[in-house]
């Protein structure tokens, strides 16, 4: 028994509501406290200093692309007040800049047709091995997981020629001709395969260790149930990490979207991403603004609707990454 | 194969989207059903196995446009794993299992990057026409040149400054906002450039930097406070040695959201009694940051440090659509692009395993952290 037991104090009304109100009372302070434990006024400050540097780059280009060309390239931004027009023509008019081959609206498209399949075929395949690696046994699994780990320490940069050559010409050894080469040059195939090949060691490693931490017992049911690795697969293990695998998709997208260096060496000629033109442009004309600036909002647009219309799946799969072992 | 994928490139570009992930649904569709019935006994499914393990190799490799006898050859090993797998000790069907399962993601890796990152390193010790070894002329080649020398220089820079200066402000921030009132809006002002890519960071910070004659109106933002303070307007990006340095801060606002978010996450899982018997200590605020917070979300930290290093050691994109790696702001990874363009592969390749060399320790020791980090769970 505790040496303080709970009684009844014969109260009258006003005094408990005093009472209600002075436990309200600290209660309120307790949690400003801890609220306002590390923030001090320079903090503050500082952390406001911080958020307008970080935002205030990209809302100058915002503003900036929604100007007509000659006040863009007369007077700063910031005065839009003083000189104030409105206009949409940049955005048409980059759309149809680009080069002989392709426009930038073309590349949107382009863009688009590259960015999917290259999202959903690694993710799938990546699937499919961390199933292999987590729910099935067998010799030497842990090597070869320790190997496809490894794989990531290699930078795209060892890759991309070799690969390159091989989509090309094929691979012949001995002179015995074993794959006759892709001969797919101007076509999205070697941008899809090159993208699927660079983002699979990364994302097997997460979805593997989400895979692997379902709980056994479940797998075991379904086994004891009748349902093969096939089954189990399909009707456990891939809806219950559905949400792991909306989280690395995004930032498989958000890479194959983002990305110049796949694009500047397998994507040639019509089949160019908006990354790729809007470098070219950047090289070519890169004082005409009006183009820069509207370019450049069109082409963070997706991204950035992505990001804030997925962001609670977005900040899980980056924890996934790098905080969770 | 080239046929199926020649047709697809003639469509339009959207209706290949469905088309291409239809037929790749379909194979995976294919693969699992096999897996399913794989383990099944009985004779039925014996034949079944026995004509997938060598019929899809002898289709595969007719499909990648080999030749007859290699197609055959495929064939005959499909025939002996099949031999393999029906005495396999887990029991008939279980090897079948595993390679249905492991086989694409496998196979592809040892294509695109196994087999190249060899290549890349032979040719490295090749002449640029890839038919001579000329030991380590390329290496000597870009260790003795001055831009070669730059190139490596401006990298290393990259590697000290970028994950310093991201960690250090994210981390900040992180501590600044921590269970502020709108710190999730907050959070979401200094995560969004991590969304936008490189390039269009690029095209947002050249605006940024853009320079106008002394005199006229600045457009550019940093030139506007420069002149605005009384200074000359500069041009950024091409006054050298200082440039690489503003090329260094595109990266620096990309990664910060990155350090931000984790770092945030991390102090989150700080036990508040530790903090709070730090208080009762008499300690203040520095004190209990330094000696309870950092310590608590070290591992966090160094996961930040290694990523972000091995992010901007690889850094291409920024140098390319910002300067094109002129006026001495290249870097290993536009250099290595640049001499492959100049059809110089040897050069190229090699540049590729400095890279490589460099990158190695880093993930080395981030592998190793991640795996202590698993121990300790």
């Amino acid at each position: 028994m505790s040496a303080v037991t709970p009684i009844d104090v014969p109260i009258d009304n006003a005094t408990k509501r005093q009472l209600k109100a002075g436990e309200r009372a600290s209660e309120r302070t307790l949690t400003k406290r801890t609220k306002k434990r590390l923030t001090s006024r320079g903090a503050t400050i500082a952390s406001l200093i911080i958020a307008l540097v970080w935002t205030v780059p990209t809302f100058g280009l915002f503003i900036s692309s929604i100007r007509p060309a000659a006040l863009i390239n007369t007077t700063g931004w910031w005065t839009i007040f003083q000189n104030p027009g409105l206009t949409f023509d940049n955005y048409s008019q980059v759309l149809k800049a680009g080069n002989s081959q392709l426009n930038l609206g073309q590349a949107f498209i382009n863009s688009i047709a590259i960015t999917l399949p290259a999202t959903l075929i690694p993710l799938t395949l990546a699937s499919l091995a961390a199933y292999g690696f987590a729910w099935m046994n067998f010799k030497g699994k842990n090597w070869m997981f320790i190997g496809v780990f490894a794989l990531q320490i290699v930078p795209l940069q060892m890759a991309l020629v070799p690969l390159l050559s091989l989509f090309s010409r094929g691979l012949t050894i001995g002179g015995v001709q074993l794959f006759a080469g892709l001969n797919a040059s101007g076509s999205y195939t070697q941008v899809w395969i090159a993208h699927t090949i660079f983002g699979l060691p990364l994302v097997i490693f997460l979805l593997h260790n989400f895979i692997s931490e379902l709980p056994a017992e479940l797998i075991e049911a379904a086994r004891v149930d009748g349902a093969g690795h096939g089954q189990i697969f399909f009707r456990i293990v891939l809806p219950l990490t559905m949400p792991a695998i909306a989280s690395i998709a995004i930032f498989q997208f958000l890479w194959v979207w983002n990305d110049l260096l796949v694009a500047l060496v397998f994507a040639d000629g019509e089949v160019a991403p908006m990354t790729k033109l809007l470098a070219e442009i950047t090289g070519g004309r890169g004082q005409d603004w009006q183009l820069l600036t509207s370019g450049a909002f069109i082409s963070i647009l997706v991204p950035l609707i992505v990001f804030f219309a997925l962001q609670r799946f977005f900040v899980r799969g980056l924890l996934a990454g790098s905080t969770k072992g | 194969m080239s046929d199926f994928f020649h047709w697809i490139a003639t469509l339009p570009a959207l209706v290949q989207i469905p088309l291409v992930v239809g037929a790749f649904v379909a194979a995976v569709a294919v693969i699992l059903f096999f897996v399913e019935i794989a383990p099944r006994s009985g004779r039925k499914y014996t034949i079944i196995r026995l004509a997938v393990c060598v019929l899809a190799p002898l289709v595969i490799f007719l499909f990648l446009g080999s030749v007859l006898w290699a197609a055959a050859v495929a064939a005959v090993l499909g025939g002996i794993f099949f031999i393999l797998d029906y005495r396999a000790k887990q029991g008939a069907g279980y090897l079948f299992q595993l390679v249905g399962f492991l086989a694409p993601a496998l196979v592809l890796l040892l294509i695109g990057l196994v087999y190249p990152t060899i290549s890349t390193t032979i040719a490295a010790f090749q002449n640029s026409r890839g038919n001579r070894f000329v030991g380590l002329d390329n290496f000597q080649w870009i260790f003795t040149q001055p831009t070669g020398i730059r190139v490596v220089l401006n990298t290393i820079i990259w590697v000290l400054i970028v994950p310093a200066f991201s960690t250090a402000i994210g981390l900040a921030y992180a501590v600044f906002i921590d269970k502020s009132r709108g710190e999730k809006f907050f959070k979401i002002l200094v995560f969004m450039p991590m969304a936008i890519s490189f390039v269009g960071a690029s095209i947002i910070w050249r605006f940024v930097y853009a320079a106008r004659p002394a005199g006229q109106n600045q457009i550019g933002l940093l030139n506007q406070l420069v002149v605005l303070f009384g200074g000359q307007p500069t041009d950024f990006v091409s006054i050298s040695p200082w440039n690489t340095f503003f090329l260094i801060i595109v990266l620096v606002w990309i990664q910060t959201g990155f350090a931000m978010v984790v770092l945030s996450a991390a102090i989150k899982g700080v036990p508040t009694e530790q903090l709070e018997a730090a208080e009762l200590d008499g300690t203040n605020a520095w004190e209990r940051f330094i000696n309870v917070t950092v310590p608590g979300i070290r591992s966090s930290l160094i996961v930040v440090l290694t990523t972000i290093s091995i992010a901007s050691l690889k850094v291409f994109d920024i140098v390319r659509t910002m300067t094109a790696g002129a006026n001495e702001t290249s870097v290993i990874a536009n250099e290595m692009y640049t001499q492959w363009k100049g059809f110089e592969n040897g050069r190229s390749a090699a540049f590729a395993v400095v890279l490589f060399v460099l990158v190695l320790p880093i993930v080395i020791y981030n592998a190793r952290q991640i795996q202590k980090q698993r121990e300790i769970r």
